[in-house]
């Protein structure tokens, strides 16, 4: 059976010739979630945007493959990519209000991608989005999908952008970083929602974030990714016991832990960090396109 | 917020006081020939000057008074309307639409369809828009829809501009990012997504520019380049009250508040509507 992503040997640079991207390879097998980590910057959003086809302009893909299900996105048009990633891909974004569209009802936005994109039925559409709200929890569906998104919490429209990835039933869902714009309080509840509806419909997950602790709860594989490149990559359970590179070590090692939440709390080593740009910065001076 | 909340409730005095004038011009504009007490074209040297009602020498039926050809001052005005009015919504509208379709396919689009209808922006907004108008009415003749088409060619750079910005902003956002992954084509995500999300500043852009529009057309029959008929205009009764100022100041007075009055109010009443359209303040 293929893999549900497979990127090989991604490189992305600016226009300013800086690699955003260094040769990264990651691979999402069908049902499985596979954790992105690493500090601000080093290229989570971009692995995302580059999976789902909206790179920003100024961002250049140099070199490397991206297969959904064993499909070569570079060898589809514009147009057969668009339908693919369409069908078989969705987002849950970072920041719910900005994600829904502040003049339109909750419902007719959710049902508008399924009427129109995958052809369905109005009344099968309407069916289904009351179906997946209830299982994210929505106890007043008829009030939500009524609402402007400015009428919900946080934490609802988060919710209701969850109902919405899962609701055409896609093979990979990109969450870019899901709980960071909530309340503390709201996080968990949505943390375990995802984790939910990732076993009942068993989508792959590419689940972005910074935060090891939700890395150690909701995946099975984690890739570590420092400045675009992939330092390290393993089974989640392994990565935490046995964690083989020295900044995924000082990364665990600067991350709270519940027990003891100050002891344990240190920066990522600055020698570390050192020996990483050095090692970066020889890559690239070798670097050619397509030698890398 | 308090407003809004106002707004919403239907219950904002500027909606209701901005609104209540314009539909009472309308109405008096459309039904002219009902409502207006006198032929506004009748002279009568007998009538010439009369003062306002309640002053001393005013005749019944002649309410606001009479110019210095004896023709009735309110029914004049209540003509007039009619030209006022039609040149807003004729001119205003066309530009608004030119200017709005550049504006959102420039601010969504960007790339080269943005740098070229930025660049004519630019250039048509270096001429000076008055002596624009003059010129091209000259230009095409005096005619009402001369005067119309020259308010359009210039003005449709005030939309072009404000929902070039705001489309490029909304170009910006995560739900535009998600439409794009759903597979919709740009121009659906433009009309669909975008589009509503700048409707309510075309709506308020729209409603000052009826009132701009009445405002061109005053000037350009001020200065006897409107429509070349005897149909009154508001621009053309204050030229002539200009004239008579010291002898009969109503007919200056009387055409400068109906002007002032209207121009103010489709400026509140766009605002108002803007409001009460942007779901985020309802
Ligand atoms: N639109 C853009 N154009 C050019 N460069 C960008 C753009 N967006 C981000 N970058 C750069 O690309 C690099 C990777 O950014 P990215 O957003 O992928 O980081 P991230 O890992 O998601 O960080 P965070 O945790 O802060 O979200 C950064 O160096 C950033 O400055
Ligand atoms: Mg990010």
């Amino acid at each position: 059976m293929s893999a549900c992503l497979d990127i090989r040997g991604l490189s992305a640079v600016l226009p300013n010739g800086q690699r955003v991207l260094r040769s990264v390879s990651l691979t999402v097998q069908p049902g499985e979630v596979r954790a992105l980590v690493g500090e601000s910057g080093a290229g989570k959003t971009m692995i995302g945007k580059a999976v789902l086809g909206v790179l920003p302009k100024s961002v250049r893909v140099v070199e490397g493959d991206m297969l959904i299900e064993g499909e070569d996105l570079g060898q589809l048009d514009a147009k057969a990519r668009r339908t693919l990633i369409g069908a078989r891909t969705a987002l849950i974004p970072q920041d719910p209000l900005t994600a829904l569209n502040p003049s339109r009802r909750i419902g007719p936005q959710m049902t508008d991608r399924l009427v129109r994109i995958l052809g369905w039925s109005g009344e099968r559409a309407d069916k289904r989005i009351r179906q997946l709200l209830d299982e994210v929890q929505i106890r007043d569906p008829e009030r939500v999908l009524k609402s402007y998104p400015h009428e919900l919490s946080g934490g609802m429209r988060q919710r209701v952008l969850i109902a919405a990835a899962f609701a055409a039933e896609p093979r990979l869902i990109v969450a870019d970083e899901p709980t960071t714009a909530l309340d503390v309080t709201v996080q968990k509840q949505i943390l375990r929602l995802i984790a939910q509806l990732q076993r009942d419909h068993g989508t792959a997950i590419l689940f972005v974030t910074h935060d090891l602790g939700v890395v150690a709860k909701i995946s099975q594989k984690v890739s570590v990714l420092y400045a675009g490149k992939v330092v390290e990559e393993a089974e989640t359970a392994q990565l935490f016991a046995a964690p083989q590179h020295a900044y995924t070590r000082a990364l665990i090692a600067a991350t709270p832990r519940y027990t003891d939440p100050y002891a344990s709390l240190k920066p990522v080593d600055e020698s570390v960090l050192a020996g990483l740009a050095a090692e970066i910065a020889a890559a690239d001076q070798s670097w050619r396109p397509g030698h890398g | 917020m308090d407003e809004a909340r106002i707004a919403r409730r239907g219950l904002s005095p500027r909606l209701w006081l901005a609104g209540g004038w314009l539909l009472l011009a309308l109405l008096a504009a459309i039904f002219a020939p009902l409502i207006a007490p006198q032929d506004p074209l009748a002279q009568d040297l007998m009538l010439e000057r009369l003062p306002p009602f309640w002053l001393d020498g005013a005749e019944p039926g002649y309410w606001l008074g009479t110019d210095s050809l004896g023709r009735d001052l309110l029914s004049r005005l209540i003509f007039g309307g009619r030209i006022a009015f039609i040149v807003a919504f004729a001119a205003a509208t066309s530009a608004c639409l030119i200017g709005s379709a550049l504006g959102l396919i420039a601010g969504y689009f960007g790339g080269w369809a943005d740098r070229i209808i930025s660049r004519v922006v630019d250039v048509w907004m270096a001429f000076p828009p008055v002596l624009f108008a003059i010129l091209l009415v000259a230009v095409l003749g005096t005619s009402l829809s001369s005067v119309i088409l020259a308010i359009a060619i210039i003005d449709w750079t005030r939309f072009c501009r404000v929902i070039r910005a705001e489309a490029m902003s909304q170009a910006r956002m995560d739900y535009v990012e998600s439409a794009r992954i759903a597979g919709y084509g740009r121009t659906g995500i433009m009309l669909r997504e975008v589009l509503p999300n700048v409707l309510p500043s075309v709506v308020a852009l729209l409603s000052l520019e009826m009132g701009i529009a009445v405002i061109v057309e005053a000037i350009l029959s001020f200065v006897n380049l409107s429509i070349s008929t005897d149909d009154p205009t508001w621009g053309s009764i204050i030229a002539e009250g200009r004239l008579s100022i010291h002898q009969a100041w109503w007919v200056l007075v009387f055409p400068l508040i109906t002007l002032i009055l209207t121009v103010l109010s489709f400026s509140q009443f766009g605002e108002a509507l803007k409001a009460r359209f942007d779901p985020v303040l309802r």
